[in-house]
């Protein structure tokens, strides 16, 4: 069986096809760079993405916040679910983080809050 | 009087500031209008940004920072809450902010890097009523990064290009039902990694060759009517169809915001909607540089840093009294090119030139022509009008010129 994947890794967008055999990848082949490999045979076995959004801070504000790697792609809407029922109080510096072990990610902050702003 | 005035605290202004402070200006100051530096940089909370300059995937708010910490660093002035209002051709600026009241100063050079707006639907001339839940896709951005409120519930998005695929993911995620993003060319405007992870990773329809012909609902947007277009963008009356919605986004195209570099009696292309600009990104007044989404629409923010680099370094150069004006060669497209930046050479030297194609082009070369004779030729597996594309001109190449044309070529 083959798959056609269009590559999330760069702007590129590189088009590349996936060879499978019983759920095992043969071949990959349009990639151009050895990162486009990785993402083709991590879609096709166990596909991942790295999940950006904004949690609630205390004084009402919101921050942006991210997955610090990849987290499986059918956990995504769990893992909203996990941020939007929390809260964060500042101060908080990029990379601080927030809640640990979700899904096998850290969410880390990606903005600084210096201070509690009104 | 100062040496160098940077208008917008964005990346653009930030990357001309510290290499402009790096090339030994030391008197330089920043005018922004918002309340903080980074620009639009700071409601882009999805990540993709800095592969270019930093080899690793950054959010936009990170992106920012890294610069936000040189300005830092190397000691720039920064007035914030300051919004510039007329800039003449002497380089006399008027600006206002609340501590100051209205005041003018005056710049030796100044680099323009007010990035660009949204088009909004008052270009578009939809038909319908007025109501409450039309919003352009980087206003949802902010209400939904910065402020924290969700916009709408059930989405239609107008125009696939970067802002709006991204925002289509984003209500999703926020628990938003999108229901479709119309595109009215045959193709999307957006990168093919946001196709797929923004719509494709949440089943959300791409429906190319489709437009929305109307808007409905009194006080809010209860549904829209689309309808596919025929060849010369008519919509097609019988594929009429009605979705309900509560919320429609626009995503239809930047245009550089250069009101101000008009006032300046800055030259402006009628393609980029930007400045004519040299390889110095010199406009057409003396003295005067512009950078980043006021200049052309970029597609990736580490672009906007090289070319702010450039216009930092080059606005350094002229303070410090070295002036170009070497050689004049136009540089020309036949039309499947768009348009070149720089548009105009000044002094020999090697550099890169950036250029649009005007449509979906597989297997081409792309020529440089000096006359009869090709100059330079580069392949091409394949050129997209979303995706901006640039050849080194080596300083020889412009030996004898007066125009060197750049032409795509299909094989």
């Amino acid at each position: 069986m083959e798959r056609e994947l269009t590559c999330i890794v760069c702007p590129m967008g590189c088009r590349i096809t996936v060879k499978m055999r019983n759920g095992k990848v043969e071949g990959v082949s349009g990639n151009t760079c050895p990162r486009g490999e990785r993402y083709a045979i991590d879609e096709c076995t166990d596909p991942k993405r790295t999940l950006t959004t904004t949690m609630r801070c205390e004084n009402g504000e919101v921050i942006p916040v991210k997955t610090d790697r990849a987290i499986p792609k059918d956990k995504m809407f769990e893992c909203m679910k996990i941020i939007n029922s929390s809260v964060v109080s500042p101060p908080v510096l990029i990379g601080d983080v927030i809640i640990e072990n979700v899904f096998g990610a850290n969410i880390v902050a990606t903005k600084n809050v210096m201070q509690k702003e009104k | 009087m100062r040496d160098l005035v940077i208008i917008g605290g964005g990346p653009a202004g930030m990357s001309a500031a510290a290499a402009a402070r790096r090339r030994g200006i030391r008197d330089i100051l920043i005018l922004e209008r918002d309340g903080r530096l980074g620009g639009i940089l700071n409601q882009c909370i999805h990540n993709g940004f800095g592969l270019h300059k930093f080899s690793e995937e950054l959010t936009g708010p990170e992106y920012a920072w890294k610069y936000e910490e040189q300005v830092k660093e190397l000691n720039i002035d920064c007035m914030l809450n300051t919004m510039v209002l007329d800039i003449d051709e002497n380089k006399l600026i008027t600006a206002t902010n609340s501590e100051r009241g209205l005041f003018t100063v005056k710049a030796k050079a100044i680099i323009l890097a007010m990035g660009c707006r949204e088009r909004p639907r008052g270009a578009l001339n939809i038909a319908g009523t007025r109501p409450a839940g039309v919003y352009s896709a980087g206003t949802a951005q902010k209400f939904l990064n910065i402020h924290g409120y969700m916009p709408g519930k059930e989405v239609v998005i107008l125009g696939s290009g970067d802002i709006g695929l991204i925002m289509a993911r984003r209500m999703t995620l926020e628990g938003a039902k999108v229901k479709a993003v119309c595109e009215i060319m045959p193709y999307s405007g957006g990168l093919a990694r946001n196709i797929e992870q923004c719509l494709n990773d949440f089943g959300i329809p791409l429906m190319l060759r489709h437009t929305v012909v109307e808007i409905h609902g009194e006080k809010r947007v209860e549904g829209v009517t689309i309808a596919k277009v025929d060849k010369s963008m008519r919509p097609i009356e019988s594929t009429r169809q009605f979705i309900k919605c509560d919320t429609l986004l626009l995503s239809v195209g930047l245009i550089p915001e250069n009101e101000l570099s008009e006032k300046a009696g800055v030259e402006l292309s009628a393609v980029t909607g930007g400045a004519v600009v040299d390889q110095d990104r010199q406009t057409s007044v003396d003295g005067i540089f512009a950078c980043g989404n006021v200049l052309h629409v970029h597609d990736l923010v580490d672009f906007v840093s090289d070319e702010a680099e450039i216009a930092g370094n080059s606005a350094a150069e002229y303070i410090k009294g070295k002036k170009n004006d070497v050689i004049s060669v136009k540089l020309t497209t036949d039309g499947k090119i768009r348009y070149t930046v720089p548009q105009t050479v000044t002094a020999k030297k090697d550099m890169t030139v950036y250029f649009r194609v005007s449509d979906v082009y597989r297997n081409v070369r792309i020529n440089v022509r000096n006359g009869d004779k090709v100059v330079l030729s580069k392949k091409k597996q394949r050129v997209a009008p979303g995706e901006m594309e640039n050849i080194t001109l080596k300083s020889d190449m412009l030996d004898n010129a007066a125009e060197l044309r750049l032409e795509l070529e299909e094989m």
